[in-house]
């Protein structure tokens, strides 16, 4: 089996993937929103302004060098041989999209929807780090993010790289298959998260001097259950645009996809509240929230593969998964995720990916598949993990990443905005006070 | 302990790649690729334990 090619599109399909395309950044709107609602009042417009930055930095950096390395299927690569394969490791196109023409074919549909996704994937480290990561810190970061380490994977995915070349060279299946990105997307951004969370530590008060966590609580959960709406209108079209551009389905399977995208989200949100319900007596809406975006993210790797009913399947163990990793992580491993960025990125991305093999009925060969998903997933855990984290940690030696402790106690938005988002509140605070 | 970890990371990735490259036969490359992602766990382990705040240390 061959990877399949950026597909030729009808002027129709042009224009529904183009409109497609432009939901995208909705989802950024609502992972921006789902992280300052989970925050704290005091950093909540240095949490938007955060976003805004990110997405900027990330659209712009990816123009700058981020394409050159990530390249589009077909187009020119570097190679190496073992036995009779070939493996294709990273793109050598030009940087700032030099000869690169921008004339609605699917390839230039493709370059557009990769502007906005970077950004996506480089919003998810700052749920992480919310509330102690410093702005200039997290611009030097997502440069990182949006200039090396998304374009290398997504090369590997969806540039024709060897991981999409499994199937052709080792016949496994069609290869590593992610439609909507929730590996090259959603992992690389929820592993960004954990190197990040790692390399700040938790935020004061989060642990006592015994290591049991103090509960912080959302400061605003209709920002969260709003931005959970406006996430799903973003995957709707990531999904979509994604399937066609990347794994080349049919402009036919675009209401399947949006059917499988909303049950996994829906399934995914419910078992989150009933869970939370029967441990603790009443439905948690964080964790509700965080288990409907992880229904989202292991919906979008194999949305144009599966059947409704399997969608289902897929949502439903996402949110348990996310609703007990949380925990875990928090509890556990002492890891301060004040968006459950990790969970819902890192966790849920690697189901969605996992479930491909599992469930996913592919045109084509599918023997082998699940071998192929697991080979991606352990690079994304053996490469893409040590990578970020060792590239975040060179970072932080060079330039520390973690605000000061009075700007920490003062609130991100005074300390580094000079403005709060709410200057008619006042607040009181007992979390710096030992216990 | 970090270290040892992220060097257990790169291993069992590297062991996963050497698996696909090298083995020809589905069921070795099978054992071998678990066998990688197994050594990747084992790298998590230490990571995640060299990650842990110091006693009496609240963040």
């Amino acid at each position: 089996m061959t990877p399949l090619p950026i597909p030729t599109l009808s002027e129709t399909s042009t224009a529904l993937c183009f409109v497609l395309i432009l939901l995208v950044p909705l989802a950024g709107a609502g992972v921006a929103l789902i992280n300052t609602g989970l925050g704290r009042s005091r950093s909540a417009a240095h949490s938007m302004m955060t976003s805004l930055v990110v997405i900027a930095i990330a659209a712009l950096v990816y123009f700058a060098c981020g394409f050159s390395w990530q390249g589009l299927v077909g187009r020119s690569a570097h190679l190496f041989t073992i036995g009779h394969a070939g493996w294709n490791w990273i793109a050598a196109e030009s940087f700032f999209m030099r000869g690169l023409a921008l004339d609605g074919s699917p390839a230039s549909l493709a370059v557009l929807l990769q502007l906005f996704t970077v950004g996506l994937a480089a919003l998810i480290p700052v749920g992480a780090g919310a509330e102690r990561w410093r702005l200039g810190a997290i611009c030097a970061s997502t440069a990182l993010l949006a200039g090396w380490t998304y374009p290398l994977f997504a090369h590997w995915v969806w540039g024709g790289g060897w991981l999409a070349q499994l199937g052709t060279n080792y016949g496994l299946g069609r290869g590593f298959v992610d439609a909507g990105g929730s590996s090259t997307i959603q992992v690389v951004g929820g592993l960004t998260a954990l190197s990040i969370a790692w390399i700040l530590g938790p935020r004061r008060g989060k642990y006592s001097a015994q290591g049991m966590p103090a509960a912080i609580p959302a400061h605003n959960t209709v920002f969260v259950i709003f931005g959970c709406v406006l996430a799903l209108v973003g995957w709707l079209g990531l999904n979509s645009a994604g399937a066609l551009l990347f794994a080349g389905v049919g402009v036919e399977r675009v209401v399947l996809i949006a059917v499988n995208t909303m049950l996994a989200a829906a399934s995914a949100g419910l078992t989150a509240a009933i869970i939370t319900r029967l441990r603790f007596g009443k439905p948690d809406a964080s964790l509700t929230a965080n288990g409907w975006m992880g229904g989202l993210v292991a919906s979008s790797a194999g949305c144009a593969f599966v059947k409704p009913a399997v969608a289902v399947i897929v949502g439903s163990v996402a949110g348990g998964l996310v609703v007990f990793t949380i925990e875990w992580l928090e509890f556990k491993l002492k890891i301060d995720d004040p968006g459950g960025a990790i969970s819902v990125h890192a966790v849920g991305g690697i189901w969605g990916v996992l479930a491909v093999g599992l469930f996913a009925q592919i045109p084509g060969e599918n023997a082998g598949q699940l071998l192929a998903q697991i080979v991606g997933i352990a690079t994304l855990v053996g490469f893409v993990l040590p990578m970020t984290y060792g590239l975040n940690w060179l970072l932080n030696r060079l330039y520390p990443q973690r605000v000061a402790v009075g700007g920490e106690r003062q609130g991100m938005d005074l300390h580094e905005l000079g403005a709060e988002a709410y200057p008619e509140f006042v607040t009181h605070s007992d979390e710096f006070i030992p216990r | 302990m970090k270290l040892a970890g992220f060097f257990l990371l790169l291993a069992g990735g590297g062991l996963v790649l050497t698996a696909v490259a090298l083995l020809a036969s589905p069921l070795s490359r099978t054992i071998f690729v678990l066998a990688g992602a197994g050594v990747e766990a084992l790298g998590m382990v230490l990571v995640a334990r060299a990650h842990l705040p110091k006693h009496g240390d609240r963040g």
